[in-house]
């Protein structure tokens, strides 16, 4: 490694990093170490990032799928319909049920969590915090692989008899644990829960090492409250995930040993499915729900936190301004975080639980919206007296507190019980996790994308291609989810694989065609964004070490950084948002600049 | 110049998120895309706390995404001049942006209570009007009859064609023999998921006659899209004319209380 010739100010650092020992170049082992079972955590990151956006076109797909039986049921489907030649190219019921629990599952399992935690915290939790690598690499390298045997049991579980899962992604017992009750409710059902658990391994082995490794493995100088927000955004998430995951893991172990033991956890006596002869009973359906929740609210947090800590970071970068409210914005994470356990009965005010409980879960439900809304606020004040510099990472970033802003207000209708009678399980909650999980998340992972591409890489993704992306992703998104939420006010109901024939609903379909036309739109928009990526890899422009003038360790590492991240020891002086700076003759001051380099320019400039 | 316009560009993009949403909720009452005809005495606590919120909610989206519009058109950094404001936040505004959401979101779920207790909590004292079994993938319902008891030799029982009288109390006794399904009553703002090994109580009171559609609305399997079931709100003497004449069939073409049905049922 040689010295950077464009060292921002790090002259006076003598400490260097020596080059990790490594086995002489070539050959296969090598390969194989490197680039396959490599312990390194940017590959790490990276073979998350490519395995999970390989997964997100798949669940899109399955989404395309799911929206065609909706605009124009039982028509025959294009592409598709091979697969059913038999039934003139119809698509059956029961492969419907599949394909919307399969889009949720792929979605959430394998696509939104793996790419926060596993590409984004692997890739930048070492660089933002000024470390050579993770605390555990060996574990970091299982975290990865143990997705493998996830990526297995749910892509096999399409072509065993009966086919995949086809309970819903939340796998309410006894529709999955009754094997009778339904054709997905076969092996399909239990790759289902052995996958989910593979995942969860996957997950816990990440968690463990994020929470060790921001807790010892900080550069000299930063402190907690010197951290970037993606860091503490990832650092809350990992410790969500610590605490909830063992509940879902158990409960998953507990359905399956329903389906394979006939243990009865989740099953009342004499609960006859199909006819067919009934199991000892002895359970509860409601004991599930209340486990599930326990761990997939919480889990919708996971599937948020990290995207709101990377946009914090974009947002002050192209505003050039200081984060406003650093410490307000690091408490609401951890408000959302800590309240995140105590809502789960919000999914289940229907469900024949307590209704007096309902009350005391919408008191909780309504309160985490405050977090929320202070965030929002927040980055607000951010961008009021910024001076925007209109990057494509920015315009995500953006996109998604303005999308954000309407899926964290659809969710106050569902958490007001009285109203939530009438809106649950139809549309209007469809629209609200999309505006928060699609329009919110997956906005900020392209943000993202695009923002910290040049790390990863050391070339920069075509910025006119990436707005034209931007541009008409955020019309097609709109378009098939903001009309979701007058649908729902209709009643119309989720999971139907044809609403048609009820009175209430039968105008809607060309609503629904709409809708319908606007997500294969979404979805084509992205071979644009898959084209610049791939092209953009290999002949993109070149970039620096600090293409985007930002003020973050990471950007002082060599653009892809080596093994072992960084050529000079970095030694942090300030928090990350020192942006436009009075007094200084650059607009951005770096963590790792010295005192006495700022001072100096201050009073260069001042006479 | 190229810049500048790019910058409004971006500006009217985000400006254009309230106003089409403000559009969409705007035109969708008048294109029949909105909230069904309510004919029950409670529907309409529900539907003006819906408004409530909506309005509510409302104000916040288009104040919040007016600004954002308003900061992304003034601060473009092609357009103002200077340096960005160093500023790392305001004490006072974070105490004021905390407490008015926390006292408002507050006040919301205090002010949710009694409709919800309404609905789920207040259950009126009487014996049920009708049982409701849920299955795979159908509505079994089961009148008691002349004596009022459920489980007697009168019971009266159909498929699917619920008929309930209007301006009194209804008690439906929901339970499933199977799955989970979710018994929606769009017309009258009723949901409540039906759960084997529970007998959950419904009730309601209808205001006007009419006939409706029965939703399923908890997965229930690969027919969940066509448990479809309908219920005829009428007077009570039609309510109980088509008592006597149901149960008048029910007589003619099978054995009373059929020993087999009534185990399926319980």
């Amino acid at each position: 490694m040689t010295p950077p010739t464009t060292s921002p100010a790090l002259d006076h650092v003598h400490v260097t990093v020596p080059a990790h020992g490594h086995a002489p170049q070539g050959g296969l082992s090598h390969f194989l170490s490197t680039y396959v079972f490599s312990k390194d955590h940017k590959v790490i990151g990276l073979q998350f990032l490519f395995s999970t956006l390989l997964w997100f076109l798949i669940g899109g797909l399955l989404a395309l799928a799911v929206r065609w039986q909706v605009a124009w049921p039982w028509s025959p489907v294009p592409v598709l319909g091979k697969l059913f030649a038999q039934e003139g190219g119809q698509m059956a019921p029961e492969f419907y049920t599949m394909l919307f629990t399969m889009h949720a599952t792929v979605m959430i399992f394998l696509v939104i969590i793996p790419i926060l935690a596993g590409a984004f915290g692997n890739f930048l939790i070492p660089l933002m915090i000024g470390a050579d690598d993770m605390a555990f690499p060996t574990l970091n390298m299982l975290s990865y692989w143990f997705m493998w045997p996830a990526f297995i049991a749910f892509g096999a579980s399409f072509f065993v008899e009966g086919g995949a899962a086809a309970g819903g992604w939340t796998s309410y017992p006894p529709l999955s644990t009754n094997v009778a009750s339904s054709p997905g409710s076969g092996w399909g059902q239990t790759l289902w829960l052995l996958g989910l658990t593979f995942v969860g391994v996957s997950s816990m082995l990440g968690s463990v090492n994020y929470m060790t490794t921001i807790i010892l493995m900080r550069a000299p100088g930063m402190t907690m409250f010197r951290l970037p927000m993606t860091i503490w955004a990832m650092f809350i998430t990992a410790v969500l995930q610590a605490f909830a995951l063992p509940v879902l893991t158990a409960a998953g172990f507990m359905q399956l040993a329903d389906r394979l033991f006939a243990t009865g956890f989740f099953s009342p006596e004499g609960n006859i499915v199909n006819n067919a002869v009934p199991g000892p009973g002895g359970g509860q359906p409601l004991l599930w729900q209340h486990l599930f929740w326990f761990y997939s609210h919480p889990a919708v947090y996971i599937m948020i936190l990290p995207a709101m800590g990377m946009v914090s970071d974009i947002l002050t970068c192209f505003a050039r301004k200081p984060l406003f409210g650093y410490r307000p914005m690091v408490y609401s994470i951890a408000g959302i975080a800590g309240l995140g356990f105590i809502v789960w009965g919000h999914h289940m005010f229907m469900s024949g639980m307590n209704p007096a409980l309902g009350i005391t879960f919408m008191v909780s439900t309504m309160m985490i919206a405050l977090p929320s809304a202070v965030k929002t606020f927040n980055w607000l004040g951010t961008l009021w007296g910024g001076r925007i510099q209109f990057t494509t990472a920015m315009l995500f970033a953006m996109s998604f507190v303005s999308m954000f802003i309407i899926g964290g207000l659809s969710g106050i209708f569902m958490a007001a019980t009285p109203v939530d009678i009438f809106i649950h399980d139809t549309y209007f909650i469809v629209a609200h996790f999309h505006y928060v999980l699609f329009a919110g998340t997956a906005m900020g992972v392209w943000a993202a994308i695009y923002f910290w591409f040049p790390k990863m890489f050391g070339r920069t993704m075509n910025e006119f291609w990436g707005k034209v992306h931007f541009f008409l992703t955020f019309i097609f998104l709109n378009g098939t989810f903001f009309t979701m939420h007058i649908l729902g006010a209709v009643g119309f109901p989720r999971r139907l694989a044809d609403a048609y024939h009820y009175e209430t609903f039968h105008h809607l379909q060309p609503m629904n065609a709409f809708m319908t036309w606007c997500a294969i739109g979404m979805v084509a928009t992205q071979i644009i964004f898959a084209a610049n990526f791939i092209y953009s890899m290999f002949w993109g422009p070149v970039a620096g070490r600090n293409p985007w003038n930002a003020n973050g360790l990471e950007w002082t590492a060599p653009s892809p950084p080596g093994h072992g991240n960084f050529d000079y020891q970095p030694i942090v002086y300030r928090g990350p948002y020192e942006y436009s700076v009075p007094g200084v003759d650059k607009d951005h001051l770096m963590q790792t600049d010295p005192p006495n380099a700022a001072a100096s320019a201050a009073a260069a400039t001042a006479h | 110049m190229g810049k500048r316009l790019a910058g409004m560009f971006w500006a009217l993009l985000f400006l254009a998120v309230p106003v089409l949403g403000v559009a969409t909720f705007a035109i969708a009452p008048s294109i029949n895309v909105w909230l069904p005809k309510d004919v029950s005495e409670h529907g309409r606590n529900i539907d003006s706390l819906f408004y409530f919120i909506l309005v509510l909610t409302g104000v916040v989206f288009v104040a919040t995404e007016v600004l954002l519009f308003w900061f992304i058109w003034k601060y473009d950094a092609a357009k103002a001049r200077g340096p960005a404001t160093y500023i790392h936040g305001s004490h006072t505004l974070e105490v004021v942006w905390t407490i008015i959401p926390a006292a408002t979101l507050l006040f919301l779920a205090i002010y949710q209570m009694n409709a919800w207790a309404d609905v789920k909590m207040r259950r009126p004292a009487m014996s049920p009007t009708v049982e409701v079994v849920a299955r795979q993938f159908e509505w079994r319902l089961r009148y008691p009859g002349r004596d009022g008891t459920l489980g007697s030799a009168d019971d009266l029982f159909l498929v699917n064609d619920l008929h309930l009288p209007i301006d009194e109390d209804v008690l439906i006794q929901l339970k499933s023999m199977d799955v989970l399904h979710s018994f929606f009553l769009p017309h009258v703002r009723i949901k409540q998921d039906a759960v084997p090994g529970m007998k959950i109580p419904v009730w309601f009171k209808a205001r006007e006659e009419g006939a409706f559609d029965i939703v399923c609305a908890e997965l229930c399997g690969w027919g969940h899209y066509k448990m479809k079931g309908r219920v005829t709100y009428e007077s009570r003497a039609k309510f109980d004319a088509w008592l006597e004449r149901k149960y008048a069939e029910q007589e003619a073409t099978q054995p009373p209380a059929e020993a087999a049905d009534v185990a399926l049922a319980r």
